[in-house]
């Protein structure tokens, strides 16, 4: 399997922390990559960097075999990486369709993929005129991914989607999260819900202090407790 | 498939009419006060004359406050460039500015207009790329290079145009009033009152029904989301300074009319009643900012009238007095 996106020693600083210590990670094409760590390890801003938020100080990331590090955010999302932060940040003064034809750029909105997103998010649908400030968390962060989705995108980096939701909410996205990847979606996934990470996870990197601890397949990881303790402090089953 | 929250009520977004009431509150309350009918008249007429001016000046800069973050206290400059650039035109055609027809005086009043705004936008388009550039970001550096800009600016008018006051009559056909009854209504601030409302209107039509509208207002929500949707956000700034330093420009022209004179550092009455105009609004907020110049407007004129010694202040009372009420102005748009 090809990998879509590589970082080779990626460092990044931010003021006079030196958040990443040089990153090195592939994202294989059509799969669904974990980024796990603890709070502070740097996960955020490894997708940050990715997506040139952040701009790395060394190091080489490539998307398809295009070195997109020095690249403004812009051009990144233009190469068609969508980006999920973990704030969310819809746009609360726009209605959710104004904010899905920001996201659709310069195309139409394609009525089939509205179809399609509207069957996992119906509440998308119904409150297609109403402002996104009043929606729920739950239905902002299904508005937050379907922004990611609305045009075909080759890489999704999608930063804690299920943080703060209800289990209810968090089960129907790990269900659109599965089934955004059966479509052949390449992901770049954080998560702290590890319930979430086995569901969806094909391979997993675990980060620690700014680099990367652990590489592997995603189901090994969930079946060795003791290396989950050694790696992220807490066993999968403590924190479902 | 799981119907995602789709069974959670949505709160109905609330329309918030206070802000919009508060003015015709204001109004109304000032009748008993000013006791006759036709001087309120009068003060309302000429309170929403002078918001209107105050609106067209101040739209640009909460829209750049908003979308770029940016404290401009040079925003000044441009009207004060608007009014010269003005006298370029109206010098020439003296005559014509003061011939007994409309269609002559509007024939030199439009080319005016429309020259100062593109010099203005011009000039907003050097500095948004020499003074601005550098410093986004870090608000101290911007406050001290757009201060600097317009010192420069005043002092290179000077140089120009001499330190005198130069008049700027109001063409013929603008003088006089519109008698209704006993009340007189000046024709000038009948026109301020419809620039006021058309530049209002045209802005709310291009945020609210146009894609580029749809791109600034999310743009002063959040500008690096906007960035990760794929959209080159400092285009859009620019485009914006420009926009906002041309509408300083008519600005200038009006006030200048209104004032009847121009001088390099008439911008500096002007600058605390548009930050006042501009904080009282919220941030970036346009209908905000449409409301706040009203009101400073109408506490500038009715407290004129009522208690003249209160008029240095009255503004700033009006500002700790909103600020009280809604600490981050009457409309909030951004999260900064």
């Amino acid at each position: 399997m090809t990998d879509l996106l590589k970082l080779s020693g990626v460092h990044t600083h931010i003021g006079r922390y030196h958040i990443l210590q040089g990153i090195d990670l592939a994202v294989p094409q059509g799969q669904v990559t974990m980024l796990l760590g603890r709070n502070g390890a740097g996960k955020t801003t490894t997708l940050r960097t990715i997506m040139g938020l952040w701009q790395a100080s060394s190091g080489e990331i490539t998307l398809g075999g295009t070195r997109i590090e020095s690249l403004a955010t812009p051009d990144i999302a233009r190469l068609g990486v969508g980006y999920v932060p973990e704030s969310m940040a819809v746009f609360s003064d726009l209605t959710v369709k104004e904010n899905l034809v920001l996201a659709a750029r310069d195309a139409a909105m394609d009525d089939r993929q509205l179809e399609w997103i509207f069957g996992f998010f119906p509440a998308l649908r119904r409150f297609w005129l109403s402002r996104a400030g009043s929606l729920s968390g739950g239905q902002k962060q299904m508005l937050s991914i379907a922004r990611a989705i609305i045009e075909p995108r080759k890489l999704l980096l999608i930063d804690e989607p299920t943080k703060g939701l209800a289990p209810a909410i968090v089960m129907a996205l790990i269900e659109c999260l599965k089934e955004i990847k059966r479509k052949g979606a390449t992901i770049l996934l954080v998560e702290q819900n590890f319930f979430a990470a086995r569901e969806l996870g094909d391979s997993v990197l675990v980060m620690d202090n700014g680099t990367i601890v652990h590489r592997g397949e995603m189901a090994a990881l969930a079946a060795d407790v003791p290396l989950q303790e050694r790696l992220l402090g807490l066993s999968l089953e403590a924190h479902q | 498939m799981t119907e995602l929250a789709a069974s959670d009520p949505l709160p109905k977004p609330k329309r918030d009419l206070a802000p919009i009431l508060l003015p015709v509150a204001l109004a109304l309350a000032m009748i008993p006060l000013v006791g006759s009918p036709s001087t309120w008249l009068t003060l309302t007429a000429a309170s929403l004359a002078m918001g209107m001016m105050i609106f067209i000046m101040a739209s640009g800069l909460t829209l750049v406050f908003g979308l770029m973050d940016v404290l401009n206290f040079g925003h000044g400059a441009f009207i004060a460039v608007g009014a010269y650039v003005a006298t370029l035109v109206f010098a020439p055609f003296a005559a014509s500015v003061q011939a007994d027809s409309l269609w002559l005086n509007l024939a030199v009043l439009a080319p005016a207009a429309l020259l100062s705004m593109a010099v203005s936008g011009a000039l907003g388009l050097v500095v948004e790329r020499v003074l601005i550039l550098p410093v986004y970001g870090q608000h101290l550096k911007q406050i001290l290079m757009t201060t600097g800009g317009l010192i420069v600016a005043e002092q290179t008018l000077y140089a120009l145009w001499g330190p005198q006051i130069i008049p700027m009559p109001l063409p013929a056909s603008l003088r006089g009033s519109f008698i209704l009854g006993d009340v007189a209504i000046a024709k000038y601030r009948v026109l301020a009152m419809l620039i006021g409302l058309a530049v209002f209107v045209a802005i709310q039509l291009v945020l609210n029904r146009t894609k580029l509208g749809l791109l600034i207002r999310a743009g002063v929500e959040n500008r690096e989301m906007v960035e990760a949707l794929g959209y080159r956000i400092r285009r859009l700034f620019l485009g914006v300074f420009m926009t906002g330093s041309a509408l300083a420009g008519l600005g200038g022209v009006m006030w200048a009319l209104y004032r009847e004179q121009v001088h390099a550092s008439m911008s500096d009455e002007l600058t605390v009643l548009i930050f006042v105009v501009v904080i009282i609004g919220g941030l970036g907020s346009i209908g905000g900012c449409f409301i706040g110049a009203i009101l400073v407007a109408m506490v500038a004129n009715y407290g004129g009238f009522l208690v003249p010694k209160l008029a240095l202040v009255s503004n700033i009372l009006l500002m700790v007095a909103v600020l009280m009420w809604r600490p981050r102005g009457l409309y909030a748009v951004t999260s900064r």
